[in-house]
Order: structure tokens, then C-alpha cells, then sequence
């Protein structure tokens, strides 16, 4: 690829496989996950750190994937969206956004699940403001945010009326 | 699938009511009127989309574009030597370079009596036109070797004066953007009205306010994306693209290029957004188009965001002066109104860039019985982005005129601001009503609407605890928003101009040997769940389930030509188009059988994928054995005319230039007077779009339409400085409504079907815009009415609060 730039080799584990690769050193781990790997479930909307479209989560925190450097992910466990439905511990979640139409356009639609799942750990339901609260790093153009709300709730909803 | 629908249908919070059609006969096994789930959602959300920049491969050059960083200024001089020789590239044009491979265009509605336009090119020629006017495209192995490639491209620039302000812009010693034009007048329309300033100052009350809506854009989530693939051998010009119009662009590209119809191929894939950005012809997408006839190689360009806000369209920047006369009972006598559009360089190619004017000299007073109209309504040319469509054209402006008026005329006249509309609405026997300034609204439900809205609000009970709290120091205000929305356009939004954008769409549905249905129609789909509402129309129809039907949508290659998305078209055009459709195939599906069963057509159905005897319900075949004569076994079928089982009909809207509908907003917020901050409490709307096809659908796109508006009224704005240089293009200082500000949103529904369909559908997309921030703008004003200063301007920011009330704190 003729890349004028350093190459770093690195060594870290994607949705459970341990990948290997040389990149360059300015490459932002959403580029290498998205062109080195196709996982193009994390989106870009920004590549400034604000919308929130290519978070996914590294060692188990929620990153935003464009202002991680693939360089700084050696070493790292990521699970993108990908993994995170492969596994199906979001399948509650996917449901209720079905269920609820919290998505349009899709496209902050993975970032906004894996998300609002952090949520799903905790043991009561959280209100409508904390929900609202966790997921203002994102930002949605198309629904009125109401429904992916409603998502997070349905989930909390459903457990309880299972019990 | 079904047991999570039926969860859906019973769980579900705030679902709204809908009436019943009576054109459409319904039976327990209808899904027009469902609140159905969308089947693309779980692919969309688990990361399986693919949109434009997801498709990837080695044989693909990126291009990325160097761009003015000034408003108005002579190219001298460029050098891009030394950019040629950085790793990876490929090839860098000016547009001399790619001239010969695409024509110029001209954005211009010719219907529009004294409108002007200039030609434009992808590229900048000799001069820029805006901060952001591409200049250069770098094509390299890679996007980042093609930014790195940019950075080297030097061009010397002589600045020109720019024409910054839409005032100035049309005084006579302004300098010209176009001098050929004469003028920065792009376009004006006046309607006159005999005796009307007898009747200002004859009026009981008159109030008078200028309105001020400030530039914003359309902020797709996924910036605007193409991916262009040129095969020479053949001919064939295969463009996937993030669009909402790929029959519009495939008109477009064949002109543009050169290129027989039947050789392009516009793909629309997942589409991230686009609220009317989407719509539109930009230089920079058809470089990369041009690109990739002359390279011979698939080019992609993906805007980044930075590029985004200098280079797609911009919107609602108006400055309006209006005044209302009333009577001493409150009823309006005249309306007197001038406004002023303040667009770009260029009209917007092919839609022309005034139709937001055009609707709001259509629209302001629209919603109530105005005896007196009086208007102008100015385009001028400005040194600035391109600008035009976006979502609920010119609607929220009228909007926010007419009822910041009835706002200031209540509290003059001391009338509730819901009675005042209330005593205005146009009367309801007087429907088809022709509007003085051209439109003819078929039939509203204003005053049902009212009703309804106020009984969700429990409009007294809050009128109590707004007044209770202000004793307290605490100033809650209560905003409404009457508003009308015009859907279904006829061809006299562009066909009538001579602009090749289709006012007809076309369906094909076609069963297939096992039984199954597939449909494919000239409508899009980008997150508004046209792919779904197309399936419950032919399961509907066809009395198959739902998951029965596959939708395609977007590819030209397979869809029939038609009109795509937009203006609340999809439902009620394209949707008819369908159910026509869906019809004629079970006629046929229903002439087959009675035919292989020697039965009389008119007494079988289908339901549950059988052909049955009505009444009686016994089945006689199923669909797929049906087919599998139809397909495999003809010699079967007795009649010697070939059976049909693929169909294609088309529909056009030719009754009204558009089925204008109507609803309202209310906004329920709280103001800090000390900081200017605005909590948002409750907003509600209710709103009239016909038959409902898909409630839970319809509902959050209005929501996420009064989002848009709530951004609109208080944070979003593309601030140009007296350079033209625009200062906030970034996320960092664009603000975007995020969830936590935002508040719940309760929505219902009125019922009146247009006549013009079978299927009664009316557009629901702009109505959410419509009215928002003119419902949040007269809440703010609400709740500061003790202050008596009035605000008039969105966006309403901290800033502007405190700098009305400082008055008041000095005193």
C-alpha cells in the first residue's frame, strides 16, 4: 500500500479471536476494524469523538473507535457489534428495538445498542433519565430518541413479567 | 417473529388510536393499520447494514477534494506537481480535466415566473463561489494517501468581496455573484391585495413582529457517500449511492454524462439518513462520477464530517416580517407578510433552491380563514453553501410566522391562545378551499385536532399548575403550533417546470413458484419503513401473512421507474401505486383459479395464502400450487391468454398540486430567567395522515421529525462570519439535540382519508418539523409573558434569553 508511515505490529483479541496485524501508526482502530478486519458494524459519523456511531467496547468499556489508535489496542480485548450479537447477549435488547421501532436509518443503530446494553447489568430498571443519560454520547437523526428509550425499558419490562 | 408483533401490539406505550377506513375492506387478517415491526431493523441494528462505505475492495481508488477556504475569490494559479508524485496517488483533476465527461447543469424551475439561474460545474473553473467550493479531486490508492496528497496542493487566490448578508445582497451598489444575472435576486413572487391597508388601520388589534430563522443543515448521521464503477467494455455506468432519489438520479447521471438510461444503474443500499440532503446533484459526487469513466476504476467518496457541514445543503435561513390584523372578537382580517431567503451561489441542481420560499408565501396564514393576504417573498445569492430541501420544506418558517403572530395577537386581544385558533380555522363545510395564494387544501380536521390535543395535554389542569409555579418563581410556558403539511405532490412541484423528476410511481408484485410474494416499487427506502408498509399493503391484499412478502427497493435496475422519496410522497403515492398493484394480482390470481376450477370469480377470495370461496371460506388452492401451473405446468391452465403473475401498475396524484393535511404541537417547558436555560417537559402532536398504514412506524418518525424542530429552535445554526467563512462546521460547536435534553413526545391521530386513492394516504414526514419549533418558540414567550419581552428568533440559545431580559434586570 506504499503507507509512508511507521508500521507497528500488534497482537490483540477481536469478538473472541486473537487477531495479528501490522498497521500503521496513525491508523484509528475503527479504520483497522472496519478495512483490515470488515467489521463495519462500527460506524463513522464524525471521526471527531462526538457522535458516538463508532463506539464498541474495549477491555469492557464503551470507546469511541475513532479516537483510539489501532497502536493502542495491543494487548486489547474489543468486542464490536458484531460479537456482541454473535454471542447473543444483546438478543433481549435487539428484540425490544424491533419491538419498539427504535431504530430508522440504522446507522447509529449498532453503536446505540451496545450502548444502551450496559445498561441491561444493572439489576432494577433504571429510569427514563438515566436512560436518556447513557445515551447521550450518541446521536440518532432519525427516531425521537423516545423509542430507544422505550427499548431499554421493554427489556426491563419483559424480565419482570417473565418472573 | 409473530409472538414478539403480538407483544408489540399489546405492550407498546402510547400507542395512538386510528380510525377505521371505510374505503378499504378489512377482515382480522388486514395488516393496513398494524403497528408491525420492521423486518430490516434487526439487520440494521446487529452491524449486517451496508451502506455505501462498508462496500470495500482492493480495486477501489478513493478521491478526496481540496476546497476553497474562502467565499468568494479568482483561482490564479495551481500547482498540484508535487502532489502527483506522493505514494499512492493516483490521478488529480481541476475540471478542465473531467469537462469532456460531464456537462454543466442548471438548476431552474421554468414554471417560476422570473426565477434565474447560472450553470455550474463539479468542479470550481476560474473563480470559487463558497468556503467550500471543491476546487481539486486527488484520487489515491487509499482515502489517507489522497488527504496526505491534498495537503500538497498549493493554489494562489485573489480574494473577491463576498455577499454575506441576504439585505445587502440586493441593494444596488452590492457587489454581484453572477454579474451576468444583473443581480443577487435569484427569485421573487408577490401577491397583491387591493385595500389592505385600510384594513390594518381600521383593525381592532394589529401585531407585527420580524422572525428570524437562522441557517441549519440536515446533519445525515452517515455524511453523503457514492460509489461510481464505470465498465467500458459495455458501456455501463453502475453507481452505488446514499440517496433518496435513485430514479431521479438516474435521469441525472444519464443526462449529465452522456450515458443511455438503460446503461446506468443507481443503487441505493442502506441509506444513513437524509431529511432532503440526499436529493440533490453535488460537484463533488459527480467528479467522482467523471472519475471513474476516465480511471476505468471503481472511485468511492465518502465526505467526512468537517466537509460535510462546508458542502451540503443548507437551510430555513430567513428573515420575515409579518403582521396580523384582528377583530375585537378575534378573528383575523388580514394577513401582511415579507420575506426574505438567503441562499448560495448556485441553485440546487435539478430542484432549484427557492422552493422553500415557494411554500412559504403558499403556506403562512394557510392553516385559518384569512380574508386579506398580502405578501413578497425574495431569493437572494449569497456567498455560501449550497442550499435547499430539507425535510418539511419552507413549513416550519410559515409555521413559526403565522403562529408566533396568533401568539402575540391572543395575548393582545387577551383571548387563550387555543380559543384564538380555535375561531380561526378555516370552516369545515368550506372544504375544497382554495388559498389566496394558489393552493387548494381537499379536507382538514383542525378543529378535531384541537380537541384531541387538548384533552392529551389536560390543557386546564396544566394552564393551573403553569400559573401555581409562577407564584413560585417557576416560569413554565405552554406553546402551540397549528400547522399544514402538504404531501403527495402532483407535477407541479418540478414536472410542470421542465425538471425531469417523476410525479407517478410504479410497483411490480409478483408471486412466485412456491408461494411467496415479491414486490418492488419505485418508492425508497432510508429508515421511514417504506420496505414495510409495501409488505402489509400486498399481504393485505393478497391475504398472505406478512412474512409472505419480500420488498426490494432502490436498485433501478429492478424497481420500475417512479418518483421515490420525498415531499411525503412514499405512502401516499408510491403506496397506491402498490395496493393498484396488489389488486390487479389477485384479480388475476383469482381469474386463474376460477378458470382451473370452472368457478365464478366474483365469489373467491384469498386468505391465508388459499384461494377460497367467499362466504363460505373452503379452500380451493393454495397460491404456490396455483403458481406451480401457472410456471411449470401450463398446459393445465384452459384458457389460451397467458396467465399474468408478475403485474405492474402506476398511480399519480392529478387532483391537487398537493393533499395538504394539517395537525398541531404543543410544547410544555420550563425557563430559568437567571441563565436562559430551557427545560423541555412534555411535547405532544396530533396529526392527520389518512389511513395509517403503520402507526408505530408513522409515530416515531413524527418524533424524530420534532427533534429535528426542537434542534432547529434551540441550538442548530451554520454561523457565518463577514468573510463567509463558516465558524462552527464541527460537532464540537454544532449542537445536535441528544437524548437527555429531549423530552417525551405524545402523539394521536385524526382520520381524513383523501379521495384521491383507494388507499386513502396522506404523508406524515414533515409533520413533525412542521410545527415544532414554532410550539417551542411560543412556550419560551409563554413562559417569559410576565417579563413582556418577545423573542423571535431560533435559535433561541441561553445568550439571546438573557439578552432580552437584560433590560429587565436593569430596571
Amino acid at each position: 500500500m506504499n503507507e509512508p508511515l511507521e508500521i507497528i505490529n500488534i497482537k490483540l483479541t477481536v469478538n473472541g479471536f486473537i487477531v495479528n496485524a501490522a498497521v500503521a501508526a496513525r491508523k484509528h482502530l475503527v479504520d483497522f476494524l472496519r478495512e483490515d478486519l470488515g467489521l463495519t458494524g462500527a460506524h463513522l459519523g464524525c471521526e471527531h469523538g462526538i457522535c458516538g456511531a463508532c463506539t464498541i467496547l474495549m477491555n469492557g468499556e464503551l470507546v469511541r473507535g475513532c479516537l483510539v489508535l489501532a497502536a493502542q489496542a495491543n494487548g486489547s480485548v474489543i468486542e464490536t457489534v458484531e460479537g456482541a450479537c454473535e454471542s447473543g447477549r444483546l438478543n433481549q435488547l435487539v428484540d425490544a428495538f424491533q419491538a419498539c421501532n427504535a431504530a430508522q436509518c440504522g446507522f447509529c443503530s449498532p453503536a446505540m445498542l451496545l450502548t444502551a446494553g450496559e445498561l441491561l447489568t444493572r439489576s432494577t430498571k433504571p429510569s427514563r433519565e438515566e436512560i436518556r443519560e447513557q445515551i447521550s454520547g450518541n446521536y440518532c437523526r432519525c427516531t425521537g430518541y423516545q423509542a430507544i428509550v422505550n427499548a431499554v425499558e421493554f427489556c426491563f419490562d419483559e424480565v419482570a413479567s417473565n418472573e | 417473529m409473530l409472538m414478539l408483533l403480538n407483544f408489540a401490539l399489546m405492550k407498546l406505550p402510547q400507542m395512538s388510536k386510528h380510525k377505521h377506513n371505510p374505503l378499504i375492506e378489512m377482515d382480522s387478517s388486514s395488516y393496513i393499520g398494524k403497528s408491525i415491526p420492521r423486518k430490516e431493523i434487526r439487520r440494521l441494528i446487529s452491524g449486517q447494514g451496508t451502506y455505501v462505505d462498508d462496500i470495500q475492495g482492493s480495486k477501489i481508488a478513493h478521491v478526496v477534494f481540496v476546497r476553497s477556504p474562502y467565499a468568494h475569490a479568482k483561482i490564479l494559479n495551481i500547482d498540484f506537481e508535487l502532489a502527483k508524485t506522493y505514494p499512492g496517488v493516483i490521478e488529480i483533476v481541476k475540471e478542465s480535466d473531467i469537462s469532456q465527461y460531464c456537462q454543466p447543469y442548471q438548476g431552474l424551475l421554468k414554471h417560476l415566473e422570473g426565477m434565474k439561474a447560472v450553470f455550474q460545474t463539479p468542479l470550481a473553473v476560474d473563480k470559487v463561489y463558497w468556503h467550500g467550493h471543491p476546487v481539486i479531486a486527488v484520487v489515491a490508492e487509499t482515502r489517507a494517501q489522497a488527504e496526505d496528497a491534498a495537503e500538497l496542493v498549493t493554489i494562489d487566490w485573489e480574494e473577491l468581496p463576498p455577499v454575506v448578508n441576504e439585505e445587502e445582497a440586493l441593494l444596488k451598489d452590492s457587489p454581484l455573484i453572477h454579474p451576468e444575472l444583473g443581480s443577487n435576486l435569484c427569485w421573487e413572487r408577490k401577491i397583491d391585495c387591493e385595500g389592505i391597508e385600510e384594513i390594518f388601520n381600521s383593525a381592532h388589534t394589529v401585531v407585527e413582529e420580524n422572525f428570524t430563522t437562522s441557517r441549519h443543515t440536515h446533519v445525515t448521521l452517515e455524511p453523503r457517500s457514492i460509489l461510481a464503477d464505470y465498465r467500458s467494455s459495455d458501456n455501463q455506468l453502475i453507481i452505488t449511492h446514499s440517496t433518496q432519489v435513485p430514479h431521479m438520479m438516474h435521469w441525472v447521471v444519464s443526462h449529465l454524462f452522456s450515458i443511455p438510461e438503460s446503461q446506468v444503474r443507481i443503487i441505493a443500499p442502506d441509506v444513513g439518513g437524509s431529511f432532503g440532503l440526499k436529493i440533490h446533484v453535488y460537484g463533488d459526487e459527480m467528479t467522482a462520477i467523471a472519475l471513474a469513466i476516465k480511471l476505468k476504476r471503481p472511485i468511492k467518496f465518502i465526505a467526512d464530517r468537517l466537509e460535510s457541514f462546508l458542502s451540503d445543503y443548507h437551510s430555513r435561513d430567513h428573515r420575515v416580517w409579518a403582521r396580523m390584523a384582528f377583530s375585537e372578537d378575534g378573528k383575523i382580517q388580514a394577513i401582511e407578510m415579507d420575506d426574505l431567503q438567503s441562499m448560495g451561489a448556485f441553485t440546487g441542481y435539478p430542484r432549484g433552491s427557492v422552493n422553500e420560499a415557494r411554500q412559504i408565501i403558499n403556506l403562512v396564514g394557510g392553516a385559518y380563514d384569512v380574508p386579506h393576504y398580502k405578501a413578497r417573498t425574495r431569493v437572494a445569492y449569497q456567498n455560501k453553501s449550497m442550499y435547499g430541501q430539507y425535510r418539511s420544506v419552507g413549513h416550519p418558517v410559515a409555521c413559526l410566522v403565522t403562529e408566533g403572530l396568533m401568539d402575540r395577537g391572543a395575548q393582545s386581544l387577551g383571548i387563550d391562545p387555543a380559543k384564538l385558533r380555535q375561531i380561526n380555522y378555516i370552516p369545515q363545510n368550506s372544504f375544497p378551499k382554495k388559498l389566496k395564494s394558489g393552493p387548494t387544501i381537499e379536507n382538514l380536521s383542525q378543529h378535531e385536532a384541537l380537541d384531541r390535543l387538548l384533552e392529551m395535554m389536560g390543557y386546564l389542569d396544566l394552564r393551573s399548575e403553569q400559573k401555581a409555579l409562577r407564584e413560585k418563581g417557576i416560569y413554565r410556558g405552554i406553546g402551540f403550533a397549528s400547522f399544514l403539511e402538504m404531501s403527495n405532490p402532483s407535477s407541479n412541484t418540478y414536472g410542470r417546470g421542465g425538471v425531469s423528476i417523476a410525479a407517478q410511481d410504479a410497483s411490480t408484485v409478483r408471486l412466485m413458484p412456491d408461494g411467496t410474494l415479491f414486490c418492488t416499487a419505485s418508492i425508497n427506502e432510508f429508515g421511514q419503513g417504506a420496505a414495510t408498509i409495501a409488505a402489509q399493503i400486498v399481504a393485505d391484499v393478497l391475504g398472505v401473512s406478512f412474512d409472505r412478502v419480500r420488498v426490494s427497493l432502490g436498485d433501478t435496475d429492478i424497481a420500475p421507474f417512479g418518483g421515490d422519496n420525498w415531499g411525503s410522497r412514499g405512502t401516499g403515492i408510491g403506496g397506491e401505486a402498490i395496493y393498484q398493484t396488489a389488486l390487479a394480482l389477485k384479480n388475476n390470481i383469482l381469474d386463474i383459479a376460477s378458470q382451473l376450477f370452472t368457478l365464478d370469480i366474483a365469489k373467491l377470495g384469498i386468505s391465508k395464502s388459499y384461494v377460497i370461496k367467499l362466504g363460505v371460506g373452503t379452500q380451493i388452492i393454495s397460491l404456490e400450487d396455483l403458481a406451480r401451473i401457472v410456471y411449470f405446468q401450463p398446459e393445465k391452465y384452459p384458457s389460451k391468454k397467458a396467465p399474468e403473475l408478475s403485474v405492474t401498475r402506476s398511480y399519480a396524484q392529478k387532483t391537487y398540486d398537493g393533499i395538504c393535511t394539517n395537525g398541531i404541537q404543543a410544547s410544555y417547558l420550563e425557563v430559568d430567567p437567571e441563565i436562559g436555560e430551557i427545560k423541555l417537559l412534555k411535547h405532544w402532536v396530533v396529526e392527520d395522515c389518512g389511513v395509517a398504514i403503520n402507526p408505530l412506524l408513522i409515530d416515531e418518525q413524527i418524533r424524530g421529525g420534532v427533534i429535528q424542530g426542537i434542534g432547529a429552535a434551540l441550538y442548530e445554526h451554520c454561523i457565518y462570519n463577514e468573510d463567509g467563512q463558516l465558524t462552527n462546521g464541527n460537532f464540537m460547536d454544532y449542537l445536535v439535540p441528544m437524548a437527555f435534553e429531549m423530552p417525551d413526545i405524545e402523539i394521536a391521530h385524526t382520520c381524513t382519508p383523501t379521495k384521491t386513492s383507494n388507499l386513502g394516504a396522506k404523508g406524515a414526514g414533515e409533520a413533525g418539523v412542521a410545527g415544532a419549533s414554532a410550539a417551542v418558540l411560543n412556550a419560551v414567550n409563554d413562559a417569559l409573558s410576565v417579563f413582556n419581552v418577545h423573542l423571535n428568533a431560533i435559535p433561541i440559545t441561553p445568550q439571546n434569553i438573557i439578552r432580552k431580559l437584560y433590560k429587565f434586570y436593569k430596571e
